[in-house]
């Protein structure tokens, strides 16, 4: 006698990466035509994320039209920018070197170095001062700026506002971690990348796992029964999901709604800009001259 | 007879009115060049799909000259196109026109506005008020327009089955989500389940014609269909990609098809109206009318 195998009560998120490839590939085109650019810059760390936002990117533009930076501080890990090469040997892009550490450290000195917070903080100016670099290299490229942040980081927060999270456009802003890495998979995005442990690289031996205190495929799994299946905390429980971590996952998804939003501006004529004053970003009018 | 059908499964450009005239004029000549008796549009095919507070800017009467024009493209050729329409009272429409040589023959406007989810049209557009079909000549008779969550309720393709029509036409501007997923009325299989059954079930040939293009983040999916009255596809487009997607219908067919097939000509429409009384006046909250029944 046989039988099907047990359906998972909690999966993790499923995704048609050939499908989700076509769909993204799409955006991208349509985003740069609409605003009137040809190419993108991509901020490269080495991991996952930015190494899919880079294959993404070639693959829709073509290569020579996608500028890769990489912008190691001095307690980044050799074998990021090492990794980060590979992406731009595996797909022909072009690439810089921006040291960061001329600009973060001196900026750091200045202002309170040893207080409590210094390693959030020093992280924070990290992730901003790449923003700078980046925003700097798009208009020297005449480039938009492709973000690179995914859908788990984007619901718990884990980016900072106006750094990493910074961009002209998404492209795996709607992709779970889990998903996010069968689509590069998919890509050809280098192995070693896809094996290796995620990490922000803001210093020395972190990794998000370690930080965020669970897996991403944990994590995963509890995100895509509360958001998406919009499970109530009590049937995640009920149905195997540790229930500290859904606590947290809870929590911490409401703290960064704030991260995920445009700020709010206070009422008070008839037509105020994102309340009833609504208008879709790209239209007639809004393509730059070329 | 066979009926040859186009649909124009094309990306319109967002608010760029007399851009999409020019465009939908070439895919209308080449869907007349390759025969089409009829020519399907996609929903807002003239104007494009999120455009918020751009609504009125892109609106216009549906005997507006620009259309009428289009029409005389290939005079011939019934043309279903979807627009933001204005009517005169100002009330401003997701509509589809039906035109044949610079002639109006009907207009539907969209009865169910989806409000939820990723969709906001029922704060920028107000709902239709008929469920009707239209009369264009032999060999179809008459041909029941829609525009695509108009779909997702059963009731609407019933009526215009059992009002006459032979064809069915939605007019769609589908958002991709879950894609590549098999389960879920988001998916594109909830889609062809839903073309297949109203076809089988009111013996009626389906034509559905969704557009394609980004718009913002959303990634519209084409596939657009034509289904035999039997519930058989006669052609389908590609996914995510601009075509001209052309088929031709057996007319012939739908009389034997509905004599092996009575399903409409059985279908118990005093008793479904008493039962439908009934339940509204129970929502209503209006008991004597259910001891009346």
């Amino acid at each position: 006698m046989s039988s099907a195998p047990p359906i998972e009560r909690t999966p993790l998120p499923a995704i048609d990466a050939d499908q989700a490839i076509v769909v993204i590939l799409g955006f991208i085109r349509s985003q740069l035509e609409q605003t009137g650019f040809e190419r993108l810059v991509v901020g490269l760390s080495g991991g996952v994320d930015s190494a899919t936002v880079a294959f993404l990117a070639a693959r829709a533009i073509g290569p020579e039209q996608v500028l890769a930076v990489s912008m190691p501080y001095r307690a980044s890990a050799s074998e990021a920018e090492q990794d980060a090469r590979l992406v731009v040997e595996s797909i022909g892009c072009r690439s810089e070197r921006v040291e960061i550490t001329p600009m973060v450290d001196p900026m750091l000195a200045l202002l309170d170095g040893e207080d409590a917070g210094l390693r959030v903080r020093r992280g924070n100016v990290m992730a901003r001062q790449r923003m700078i670099v980046l925003y700097d290299r798009s208009v020297a490229f005449d480039a938009l700026v492709a973000g690179t942040s995914n859908k788990t980081e984007a619901l718990l927060g884990y980016g900072t506002l106006h750094g990493d999270m910074a961009c002209a456009l998404a492209p795996i802003g709607d992709l779970y971690k889990s998903q996010l890495r069968a689509v590069a998979g998919r890509l050809g995005v280098p192995e070693r990348i896809l094996a290796k442990p995620p990490s922000a690289d803001l210093w020395p031996g972190q990794t998000d796992e370690d930080e965020l205190g669970a897996t991403y495929d944990d994590l995963d799994r509890i995100l895509f029964a509360l958001v998406d299946r919009r499970w109530s905390v009590e049937r995640c429980v009920a149905a195997g999901l540790d229930a500290d971590l859904v606590a947290w996952v809870v929590q911490r998804v409401a703290r960064n709604e704030f991260k995920r939003q445009l700020p709010p501006v206070a009422k008070l004529s008839l037509r105020t800009p994102g309340i009833d004053h609504l208008y879709p970003r790209r239209r007639p009018g809004s393509r730059r001259a070329s | 007879m066979e009926y040859r059908i186009g649909l124009a499964q094309y990306a319109p450009r967002l608010a760029e009115v007399d851009a999409n005239l020019e465009l939908a004029n070439g895919w209308l000549r080449r869907a007349a060049g390759d025969g089409a008796q009829l020519v399907a549009f996609p929903e807002l095919a003239l104007s494009g799909y999120l455009l918020s507070d751009l609504i009125p800017e892109v609106a216009m009467h549906a005997s507006d000259p620009r259309l009428i024009e289009l029409s005389r493209a290939a005079p011939a050729v019934l043309v279903a196109i979807g627009f933001v329409e204005e009517t005169d009272d100002h009330r401003y429409c997701n509509s589809a026109a039906l035109l044949r040589g610079g002639t109006l023959i009907g207009v539907h406007r969209k009865v169910y506005l989806p409000t939820y989810g990723l969709f906001d049209e029922g704060r920028f557009t107000r709902h239709g008020d008929q469920i009707r079909t239209h009369p264009v000549g032999e060999p179809l008779g008459r041909i029941g327009l829609s525009i695509c969550e108009d779909f997702w309720h059963p009731s609407l393709p019933m009526l215009q089955a059992q009002d006459g029509a032979s064809l069915l036409l939605n007019l769609a501007a589908g958002p991709a989500r879950a894609p590549g997923s098999a389960a879920g009325l988001a998916a594109i299989a909830g889609w062809h389940k839903m073309q297949d059954t109203y076809a089988l079930l009111g013996t009626v040939g389906v034509a559905f014609c969704n557009r394609v293009g980004n718009e913002e983040g959303l990634s519209f999916w084409g596939g657009s269909r034509l289904v035999a009255a039997d519930g058989s596809t006669i052609a389908e487009g590609p996914l995510y990609e601009e075509a001209l997607v052309i088929g031709s219908l057996e007319t012939d067919d739908l009389r034997m098809q509905r004599y092996s097939l009575p399903l409409l000509a059985d279908e118990r429409l005093e008793l479904v109206r008493r039962e439908l009384d009934r339940i509204v006046a129970e929502r209503a909250g209006m008991p004597e009318a259910v001891e009346e029944a």
